[in-house]
């Protein structure tokens, strides 16, 4: 299986993460190209792409361009999202590592194309080392006159600045982020209005990925039919994808749309299998709000539309993957207790319920629990957000759902593994509940 | 870093000059929205979010001390007391714990005497947010410098440094 690389195409060159290295790998040409281009071309192009954002809900980036309003006289920003905390998720902070200026490149594309003036990226707190990379290349590309007061010379101003959140997960939500950047707790907001039309400082706003705008370079580098080609009808080219968990090479990847989890999981080029002895039980695809998917749902293509029939989702790329020795009711315990205590506590089914769900499924590990918990805890996830098919939340944002839908699909799948629990008062795996790799060496 | 919680003059001058710098990121109207890194230039220089420095800052973003409050207690980083010299934030999420993360909290607190979640002067472990090392797990962040791929004999050796 040979995968064409795009957003680590360069990877690993000498000087990469120097503006002098990224030039010499052709770095800035693709913006230069870009800016012949009328802003609408380039949107037409970006459309063209067929790239989807790489966040988690893999939205058609060049349609939620096209959503800025084009009569409102009020200042438009750009405002990149590199808040990555979804557990299972590690891609961006690499690219924030190793290729810098490809964000800062496709930063100043979109802005080209938007009417942007300014850029915010919002990193998370945590990334002391990738934050210090960006900080150094923004002061390079300014230095050298490709952000400021004229855009590679172009009678455009173009200013970036980095924000660095302080560890709260919900600020990787769009409006929370957006509330984050305003100097405020990450409250997410109601939508609509969507920031497109009224974001930051109530004006017009995009919110991109990282590695969304990370691949603009790219397709204006090669053009936009040849990274539609790469991928599917719907989805265009390939995507940065982590494995973790249990296999033999866990670590970030670049796959084409067509590969499969199988393949990720057990190809030489990416998780070389298994452990000896032990088989795939469970697979979180994207991140651990995604529904988990057993070992024979595993030949599914890492791509947006095929995980709609089986009712789970492509997410951040965040693939855990857990083998037959792994006790379900202890890993859904640790996802749950994420969600628990990343609310934010503005909803209440989410406020109340994640606590409540990660106290049952505590209750239940530990030998306590009886057949009536296993009914509550299905009815509290419910109340949050009713399962299949995934969008039908009652909270504000998505974090309910994120929370309600591994204890959904977990329950349903391996509800066997929960009944054993109740009926045994144990664990039954004992006091080794992480499969191979779960003990500290 | 003076531990006196009243700032010094070089303390203040330092503060003022980082706080016009941020205050030029944004629009003139919305000094507010500064909050975040300013809070963080604090703590840069005072080692955590002091009550003086707080009212400081919410002065010159133009808003009320309440605000820096809320943002300072709704963000983990932020420190309301002051911190052990060495905050240790351990992921135990699911990737990591695939890996051994529990454990390693375990050997953590045995070997530095200490319950996570506990506040002392020399340490602070806490178990915290996914670190986005899943695929490099188990990970922990000593002052925010993020180490991964972690095994006893690197734990051990790392925590010889903190003296």
């Amino acid at each position: 299986m040979n995968v064409e690389k795009v957003v680590t195409r360069n990877w690993g060159k000498p000087g990469q993460n120097t503006l002098a290295g990224y030039k010499q790998h052709g770095g800035y040409e693709s913006l230069k190209k870009a800016l012949e281009l009328a802003p609408e071309a380039v949107l037409a192009e970006v459309k063209k792409s067929n790239l989807r954002g790489r966040g988690g809900a893999g939205f058609p980036t060049g349609l939620k361009w096209s959503f800025v309003p084009k009569d409102n006289p009020k200042p438009r920003y750009l405002a990149i999202n590199a808040d990555e905390s979804e557990p299972g998720t590690a891609k961006d902070r690499f690219i924030l590592e190793n290729d810098p200026h490809s964000l800062l490149e496709g930063i100043a594309i979109a802005c080209w194309a938007l009417g942007a003036h300014t850029c915010y990226i919002y990193a998370r707190g945590e990334f002391k080392y990738p934050s210090a990379v960006l900080d150094k290349a923004i002061a390079e590309a300014t230095a050298a006159g490709i952000f400021g007061k004229k855009l590679l010379g172009r009678d455009f101003e173009l200013n970036v600045y980095q924000v660095r959140g302080a560890g709260a997960y919900i600020c990787g939500e769009e409006t929370a982020m957006l509330e984050s950047l305003e100097g405020k707790k990450g409250w997410p907001r109601l939508k609509p209005p969507f920031p497109a039309v009224s974001g930051l400082f109530g004006c017009p706003t995009v919110v991109n990925n990282v590695e969304t705008i990370a691949t603009l370079p790219a397709i204006f580098e090669k053009g936009a039919e040849w990274f539609a080609k790469l991928g599917t009808d719907k989805s265009g080219g390939t995507r940065l994808v982590t494995l973790s968990g249990v296999c033999n090479r866990p670590g970030t990847y670049e796959v084409s749309m067509q590969t499969t989890l199988k393949d990720l999981i057990f190809d030489e080029q990416f998780g070389q299998g298994m452990p000896h002895g032990r088989t795939v039980k469970a697979v979180i695809p994207g991140g651990s709000s995604a529904p988990v998917l057993t070992a024979d749902e595993m030949g599914v293509a890492l791509e947006f539309e095929a995980f709609k029939p089986l009712n789970s989702m492509a997410g951040s790329g965040g693939i855990i993957v857990m083998d037959d020795t792994c006790c379900m009711v202890r890993c859904l315990w640790r996802v749950t207790r994420f969600y628990a205590e990343e609310s934010c506590g503005q909803c209440t089914p989410c406020r109340e319920g994640m606590p409540w769900m990660t106290r049952l499924l505590r209750k239940i590990e530990e030998g306590r629990g009886e057949p009536k918990d296993l009914e509550a805890l299905m009815q509290v996830a419910t109340s949050i957000a009713p399962w299949p098919p995934i969008g039908l939340g009652n909270t504000i944002c998505a974090l309910g759902d994120a929370g309600a839908l591994p204890v959904q699909s977990f329950v349903t799948k391996f509800k066997s593994e929960f009944e054993q629990h109740i009926a045994e008062h144990r664990c039954p795996y004992g006091d080794k509940p992480w499969g191979a790799f779960g003990e500290f060496q | 870093m003076s531990d006196a919680v009243a700032f010094t003059p070089e303390e203040l001058k330092k503060l003022d000059a980082g706080l016009s710098e941020l205050l030029g990121h944004y629009p003139v109207d919305r000094k507010r929205a500064a909050m975040l890194p300013a809070l963080r230039l604090l703590q840069e220089i005072k080692g955590w979010c002091t009550p003086e420095g707080m009212k400081h800052v919410a002065d010159k973003l133009q808003t009320t001390v309440e605000r820096a409050y809320e943002v300072a207690t709704f963000y983990v980083m932020f420190h309301t007391q002051k911190p052990g010299k060495y905050v240790i934030d351990v992921c135990t999420n699911l990737s990591c714990a695939l890996r051994g993360a529990e454990g390693m909290l375990k050997h953590l607190e045995v070997k530095l005497g200490t319950q996570a979640g506990t506040n002392g002067d020399k340490f602070f472990l806490r178990e915290t947010e996914c670190l986005a090392s899943c695929g490099t797990a188990p990970c922990f962040q000593i002052n925010e410098d993020h180490h991964e791929n972690l095994t006893k004999e690197k734990v051990d050796k790392l925590l010889e440094t903190l003296v």
